[in-house]
């Protein structure tokens, strides 16, 4: 059985122009000891799934349909009070965009973390929580004498180390990372995903990577979903995508990114920008940057067809396998 | 002699402010050593890059070169004219050739201005034309060059109107409005998505080649800079540690920085080797930076002692291929 698997998720903002469709019929399994990269251009949705899934979302959002069936139970009608005090931090832990900024500046760091323990598990003493730290402080490799320093104290890098320690606090079994290294330069990045794959190995962690950069997600995952205005384009085991990107839209991502391993190469942009999701185009949302569109694109939504084994993509031109 | 931007020892340290108390009680003030002795060149219709971490030094030294910061010592030629030397009338007369493209395209334009008023300002400025009507044309040309189409539609827009891609080449067609030879670019696409780094990069290289510009281009993502750069100067705390032909650094990296900061970049390829071997630790405080090379704290290939009492020379191990680091002075 997967650690998550979410069936036909929908989830819109209401907003003054109409309703945004920011998760639109996602679909997927997440397995323990697995990563799932999210990629996508800003706009797409990506930090939406990750608020839809933790169930923290705005006032104006709400949640249309769709099964998120956590470690054998759905999440979706689940009330707030279960929700806080069974699955998030001690089930699903998130590590939010721009860690650095998270932390409370007026609090030690190690004051922060045993809140947020003793909140989620009532029952562990302050020294029991003080002990748990420092264990974690050494996972993540930060000195753990350092532990009762501020923020102010910390690098950027040893601020993303905490707040990875501090999402750990209470033994999830999924962890959710939004951007872990955007803002951080590139050995700190480097450091910073090793610890991540590491961490998915050693406590056999659901892991879901969501970034904008595909290098991001190739450091770091096993399987990729790409996508595009709020809806999955493609689905699959990350040396599939990049071996054979059958959406578009996953060729275009892949020829507009730079690898500093490949040939010097002009690199091909995509033409225009993502859509108003309040209006998104009719039939495919990609049709009017996409240089294959047909008629039947204009007008059909393609349905996310399984191609080969676990590759899946939405598109008119892909087959069905067999 | 094709070079046009000639920097000499270039020097920018910012005092740093310790407080009343202690700026009584202490005698010597304190300098963060931002860039600290740095030397290169820039060909004409040369890309140039300079990357590194934040806290480098990268970004100071292109608002140096441009005096938008004065220095603290050192000289820099343009066209063989030392651009510090000149008065305060004549750097106005630089600055229409030497233009700059700043980081953030949602802050370097003015939210009250249109886009019209946005490229007209520096020709107004600069007085290049005495109509309204030539100055219309030359706005309307330089926008269509950056694909801002139809460019009389995009004239009585505001910043807050156009997408993060379309405003950055707003900005390009703003820097390029006054026909510069040298512009500094300061991470332009950084803050842009990755599917519209690509055509605003196009851009830039189509505009190099149609109006012969040189560019400095500063940045810190390494990959990208391969893409970009004919050349590149590699930062650290400061220094320029090692410098040469892209390509070159890229496949055969010297300097044991330069060889963990290629290790570090992510590679969009999940067959290709992970990276396994990162350096440990952070780049030290330039307030007071380390002995000897600065980077001996950090450094896997540490030979001795001379790395922690002497600093290494940038020299030439050959093909103009400039190393600063004591495994190479022979």
């Amino acid at each position: 059985m997967p650690l998550m698997d979410v069936e036909d998720l929908r989830m819109y903002y209401r907003t003054s122009s109409g309703w945004v469709r920011a998760v639109d019929g996602l679909a997927f399994k997440l397995e323990s000891g697995h990563g799932l990269g999210v990629v996508g251009e800003s706009g797409c949705g990506k930090t939406s799934i990750a608020i839809t899934l933790m169930k923290i979302l705005p006032r104006n959002a709400r949640i249309f349909s769709g099964k998120i069936i956590f470690d054998g139970k759905d999440l979706v009608p689940m009330g707030e009070t279960a929700m806080r005090k069974n699955i998030r931090w001690s089930g699903i832990s998130l590590i939010f965009q721009g860690a650095m900024n998270a932390l409370n500046p007026v609090f030690r760091i190690d004051d922060q973390i045993v809140e947020a323990i003793k909140l989620h598990e009532p029952n562990v003493t302050e020294k029991e929580a003080k002990e748990r730290i420092a264990k974690l402080f050494e996972l993540v490799g930060v000195d753990p004498s350092r532990a009762s320093n501020y923020p102010h104290e910390f690098s950027g890098g040893m601020k993303q180390r905490a707040c990875i320690a501090m999402a750990l606090a209470c033994n999830p079994k999924m962890l959710i990372s939004d951007e872990p290294s955007t803002a951080l330069d590139v050995i700190i990045a480097a450091q910073i995903l090793k610890l991540l794959r590491e961490l998915k190995q050693k406590l056999n962690l659901g892991m879901m990577v969501i970034s904008h950069d595909l290098s991001i997600v190739t450091e770091t995952c096993e399987e990729a979903a790409i996508v595009y205005a709020g809806k999955m384009a493609e689905f699959g085991d990350i040396v599939q995508i990049f071996k054979n990107p059958l959406h578009p839209y996953t060729q275009g991502l892949l020829s507009a990114f730079p690898s500093i391993k490949a040939q010097k190469t002009r690199l091909i942009s995509i033409p225009g920008s993502p859509p108003d999701l309040t209006k998104p185009p009719p039939g495919c949302r990609f049709n009017p940057r996409c240089k294959y569109a047909m008629e039947i694109c204009r007008k059909k939504q393609p349905a996310l067809i399984e191609t080969e084994k676990g590759h899946y993509a939405a598109c008119h031109l892909v087959n069905p396998i067999n | 002699m094709d070079e046009l931007i000639k920097v000499e020892n270039l020097k920018k340290y910012f005092p740093v402010n310790l407080g009343f108390f202690r700026s009584i009680v202490s005698r010597s003030q304190i300098f963060v050593k931002a860039v600290d002795n740095i030397s290169f060149d820039i060909k004409r219709k040369e890309i140039f890059g300079l990357a590194g971490e934040s806290g480098s030094g990268k970004t100071t030294t292109g608002r140096v070169i441009l005096r938008l910061i004065e220095p603290t010592a050192g000289k820099a030629y343009f066209k063989g004219k030392n651009i510090f030397e000149t008065r305060q009338t004549d750097t106005k007369t630089l600055r229409r050739q030497m233009q700059m493209i700043f980081q953030d395209p949602y802050e370097s334009l003015n939210p009250r201005f249109t886009v019209y008023d946005i490229i007209s300002e520096p020709l107004k400025i600069h007085k290049i034309y005495s109509s309204e009507k030539q100055v219309q044309e030359k706005v309307l040309e330089r926008l269509e060059e950056v694909k801002i189409t139809p460019p009389e539609q995009f004239l009585l827009r505001y910043p807050h109107e156009l997408s993060g891609g379309q405003r950055q080449r707003v900005a390009l067609a703003r820097s390029l409005v006054l026909d510069p030879e040298f512009v500094v670019a300061d991470e332009p696409v950084s803050m842009l998505d990755v599917s519209i780094r690509a055509e605003v990069l196009n851009l830039m290289f189509d505009l190099i080649e149609k109006h012969n510009v040189s560019f400095l281009y500063i940045t810190h993502d390494l990959a990208l800079a391969r893409h970009i750069c004919d050349r590149v100067g590699i930062m650290y705390l400061g220094k320029i540690v090692e410098m040469s032909e892209t390509e070159k650094i890229v496949y055969d990296p010297l300097h044991p920085y330069t060889k963990a900061l290629m290790v570090a970049v992510p590679i969009p390829d999940p067959n290709a080797r992970r990276s396994e071997a990162v350096i440990k630790g952070e780049i030290p405080s330039p307030i007071n930076p380390p002995s000897g090379c600065r980077f001996h704290t950090r450094c896997p290939s540490y030979i001795g002692d001379i790395c922690r009492t002497k600093e290494p020379e940038l020299l030439d191990v050959g093909g103009e291929h400039y190393v600063a680091c004591h495994l190479y002075n022979k």
